[in-house]
């Protein structure tokens, strides 16, 4: 049976049925809508002033493809490099290719240089053994975002724009409750961070697009971006969310933003929010502890007991005081961010 | 993996080698007795150990939250299941044990027989009711037993949240309990008995209560015919299987809350246990209920004002009711549901407690903090502006309604997936042949309460749309033009495919809206509009200020070309259901117009007749 019209301009062919609502579109319209809802994304949330310099954390993913060349502000491209062989060096190839296309200064920055010579892979050798998990993905996380942080101020940007979709934000949510994160969920929710005690202002425009989207949207506009997965990606926890995401939205398509608010709308007891941050003792960065969760995951991996800053309590770090009562539950871990 | 357990939930201390049970193995509470069960991450347990840790612990959590005052009545809501049945089996033991630890409530047993809903034959319902009529004479409390095809007699005040009496503080509390321990004294110093706890295995007769003539409450007096045939269709017409278990819960908690009104019960317990909260927290979630956790799986639960629901199992797990109930014999009854052998991806809700339950196996402490997450949530809204006056509330399950701040309302979520085509709208459709009072008198109740009919949170519908229906939406949009109240209306138009019977597909939005109603409203309003037959749009207006349109002004000028009968729509009944709808949300604004005159539908000046 041919396919039918596209309901919008209802000329051309439909080249898909858009995910969640079955709307049989072509492909330029398709991109238009998508376009049109990104913007409307960032404009209506006043995440993006006009003339503000945005450093755009680029994976060579098909997320962080799709983000680059839609909004009108001065972009930078920052790409991190964490060392892991097999999969960053061949996603950085496609960042440079993507900046050479769009035209935009590449800046790469690598774990390496930042951390000491820790690369993930070495993090990896580091804490593997004992039949425990590497817990590879919480290293890679928090200092991913230290990197970022660090590349944006090389770069001169007031802002730093990221690629995660509406699946991702789903699965965080879901992660964080099965991880009894109290403190994460209290803080999660809303369209990213206004840039609290100093660290730069973060935004996710396309965290109301579905994964779905994304992937069509780079498909009709000929991306090019890189699609496999990371090397550590099987042991990570994340993947149970996202196994139990794909199932609930073929069962329910709207559960992924039914997920996403429901964490908008969380009311927690007071005594389970996050304390406000301070700064980081070594670093000067934002800290709700004395050392940043950064400084103080190198500093374990530097003393040859990695596991020190993971878990409740830290203990063993030379930190002004315990932890303050009230946040028993505190788990400084981030979730793992995945690879986009 | 990362493993939950040890880095969250677990103390930091390294895990301790795992211990054999062997045959050495004792108690870990008495050190005497052999260990029969092993709760949580390997404390065995003696019988006895466990049956008195068993019982502390429903003891305890009665306790802490001092919500049952003594001699209060307390109707327990039993499914025949074996947390329910343990429920109710504690509360016969905690009813005859010594007097100074003596439970003192009043309590009474409401079962529903929901074989209609579940497709169970006739002979099958009468079985299983047989099965609990021996069970309930043996308990010997004054029970209930209620079909669910009775909801279609229910009167529009279950819908309506009674104004509480005011909570007891602690030293009402204790004051109360006192003052009821001296009653007690003196009673018992009388020789009078005791109150009269325990019926002796008699129906409600015996209660000096009043009969609600309009629910008779013979429990010998099936349903009829017509009205199980009602229902079937009623559950039918609902396309999902999530949806019907919604639906199924919404139906089930009005009718208990009827039976505990019409009988004078101020509290309601059920069995959820530790395990059914965590799977019922996590589908709620998914299900866009983030908002009302806490009262969804909080011990208490006030929203229906003078009724509370509580939880007294919440701490509970399947595990130790499975193993106390196998221990103590406590008697139970299986009864098929709504999803008994129905397939793991059918609904939200079997999706997550396969995961649940999966996930528990590899992480043993999934649960317990799922269900002390739960313990941290707050019946406030997020942004505490908790002084606001109260505002409209879903006329479902009572919850308030998610009103964004730029003035779009939308509804509880969960609440409008149900099969409210048929439900809410009953007295318009031709298939229910007594339009029930219950639900003849939801426009009425509208002017007190905001509807569930509002547009859903970016509900897309579950299949594509049907061609008419996007016919009929370039007919509605071309009518509807430029301001962004008609474009409301317009959308609530589109709720379903345009057949006789609307279904379960109450409103939802296009998808091309679908930003409507997301966190931040997205550009949806003005998608798809490029060649769109509507130039004249002024899509910076929309831009600037979509809700706020949409919210305020929105009723007043409802687009009345869209209830017209569409192109899309030629039957009769939906034009009906669409004007419904119109007059509805006018009528929930509180315009200083008057009462919505019937199948009236007033043209939005300006705009001219609907192309065709």
């Amino acid at each position: 049976m041919p396919a039918p019209q596209c309901a919008t301009c209802h000329k051309a062919r439909a080249a898909l049925r858009r995910p969640r609502s079955g709307r049989a579109l072509c492909g330029a319209c398709f991109c238009a809508a998508f376009e049109a809802e990104v913007l409307h994304t960032v404009v209506a949330g006043r995440l993006l002033p006009s003339g503000a310099v945005v450093a755009v954390g680029a994976s060579g993913g098909k997320d962080s493809t799709v983000l680059a060349p839609r909004l009108g502000i001065s972009l930078r491209l920052v790409a991190v490099d964490e060392g892991i062989g097999g999969y960053r060096d061949a996603a950085l190839a496609a960042v440079r290719r993507q900046a050479a296309r769009w035209e935009l200064p590449l800046t790469v920055v690598a774990y390496a240089d930042l951390f000491g010579g820790w690369t993930m892979d070495a993090v990896a050798r580091s804490t593997a053994g004992s039949g425990r998990s590497r817990a590879c993905c919480t290293f890679c996380g928090v200092l991913r975002r230290r990197a970022l942080e660090e590349g944006a101020r090389l770069v001169g940007a007031t802002h730093i724009v990221t690629g995660h979709n509406a699946d991702d934000m789903a699965e965080t949510v879901l992660m964080n409750f099965l991880r009894g994160d109290a403190a994460r969920l209290a803080r999660g929710g809303g369209l990213g961070s206004p840039g609290e005690g100093g660290a730069l202002p973060r935004c996710r425009p396309l965290q109301l697009a579905s994964q779905k989207e994304v992937v069509l949207y780079a498909h009709f506009r000929r991306l090019d971006y890189f699609s496999e997965e990371c090397v550590y990606a099987p042991e990570a926890f994340r993947g149970h969310a996202r196994h139990l995401l794909k199932l609930l939205e073929a069962a329910r398509p709207s559960a992924v933003l039914d997920l996403v608010h429901s964490a908008e709308r969380l009311a927690l007891a007071p005594a389970a929010r996050p304390p406000a941050p301070g700064a980081c003792s070594r670093c000067g960065a934002l800290a709700s502890r004395a050392l940043c969760q950064a400084c103080a995951l190198l500093d374990g991996l530097n003393r040859g007991r990695p596991r020190l800053a993971i878990g409740k309590g830290r203990r063993g770090l030379d930190e002004a005081g315990p932890p303050r009562d009230g946040e028993p539950e505190r788990a400084p871990a981030p979730d793992a961010v995945p690879a986009f | 993996m990362c493993q939950v357990g040890e880095d969250y939930a677990e103390p930091a201390s390294e895990e301790p080698p795992p211990r054999q049970p062997g045959r050495e193995q004792k108690c870990v509470k008495c050190k005497e007795g052999l260990p029969v069960v092993v709760i949580r991450a390997g404390d065995a347990f003696c019988r006895d150990c466990f049956k008195a840790f068993y019982i502390h612990k429903f003891r305890a959590v009665l306790g802490k939250n001092r919500l049952i005052f003594p001699g209060e009545k307390v109707l327990l809501a039993w499914s025949g299941g074996p947390s329910s049945s343990s429920m109710v089996w504690q509360v016969l033991e905690g009813l005859s044990r010594e007097s100074a630890k003596r439970l003192r409530f009043v309590p009474g047993i409401v079962c529903i027989d929901e074989g209609a809903a579940c497709g169970l034959s006739p002979e099958a319902r009468a079985k299983a009711l047989a099965e609990m009529k021996l069970i309930l004479q043996t308990v010997g409390f004054p029970w209930h037993v209620v079909a669910l095809e009775e909801v279609f007699d229910l009167p529009p005040s279950v819908l309506r949240c009674f104004a509480q009496e005011p909570v007891g503080t602690e030293g009402a509390y204790k004051a109360a309990v006192d003052s009821f321990l001296q009653q007690q004294h003196v009673l018992g110093a009388e020789g009078a008995g005791d109150s009269p706890s325990l019926a002796q295995g008699e129906e409600q007769l015996s209660w000096p209560c009043t009969q609600d003539p309009q629910n008779p409450q013979s429990p010998d007096r099936p349903p009829t015919a017509a009205q199980t045939e009602a229902l079937s269709r009623l559950f039918d017409s609902v396309k999902t299987l999530t949806a019907k278990e919604e639906l199924l819960q919404a139906l089930r908690t009005h009718l208990i809350l009827h039976v505990a009104r019409t009988h004078g019960y101020s509290k309601v317990m059920t069995g959820d246990s530790c395990t059914r909260l965590a799977i019922k927290l996590m589908t709620s979630l998914a299900l866009g209920r983030g908002a009302f956790l806490a009262w969804d799986t909080g011990f208490s639960d006030e929203r229906h004002g003078d009724v509370v629901v509580v939880r007294p199992m919440r701490e509970h797990t399947l595990k130790e009711v499975a193993f106390y109930n196998h221990l103590f014999a406590v008697p139970s009854v299986f009864t098929p549901a709504l999803d008994t052998k129905a397939p793991e991806k059918a609904s939200i809700h079997r999706l997550m407690e396969a995961f649940m339950l999966r996930l528990q196996d590899q992480f043993p402490s999934t649960v317990s903090t799922v269900y002390r997450t739960s313990e941290k949530l707050v019946k406030a809204p997020r942004d505490g502006c908790a002084a606001g006056p109260p505002g409209p509330r879903c006329l479902l399950c009572m919850c308030a309604l998610d009103i964004d701040t730029a003035g779009l309302c939308l509804p509880s979520p969960g609440c409008s997936e149900e099969g409210t085509g048929e439900w809410v709208l009953g007295f318009s459709s031709p298939l229910v042949p007594s339009a029930p009072l219950y639900l003849q008198t939801v426009p009425r109740l509208l002017g007190l309460r905001l509807p569930c009919i509002c547009p859903r949170r970016s509900p897309p519908p579950h299949r594509p749309l049907h061609p008419a229906v996007l016919q009929g939406w370039g007919g509605c949009r071309a009518a509807v033009g430029g301001p962004g109240p008609a474009r409301g209306a317009a959308l609530l138009s589109q709720g379903g495919p345009p057949s006789p019977r609307h279904r379960a597909a109450v409103l939802r939005l296009p998808c091309e809206h679908e930003g409507l109603a997301l966190p931040g409203p997205p550009a949806a309003l003005h998608l798809g509009r490029g060649p769109a037959p509507q130039p004249e749009v002024p899509t910076p207006t929309l831009l600037r200020e979509p809700w706020g349109a949409l919210g305020r002004s929105a009723c007043g000028a409802t687009s009345h070309p869209a209830a017209s009968p569409g192109p899309a729509s030629s039957s009769r009944s939906r034009s009906t259901w669409l004007r419904t709808v119109m007059m509805r949300r006018r009528l929930a604004r509180a315009e200083p117009e008057d009462e919505c005159p019937g199948p009236e539908t007033p043209r939005v000046p300006g705009l001219g007749p609907l192309p065709r």
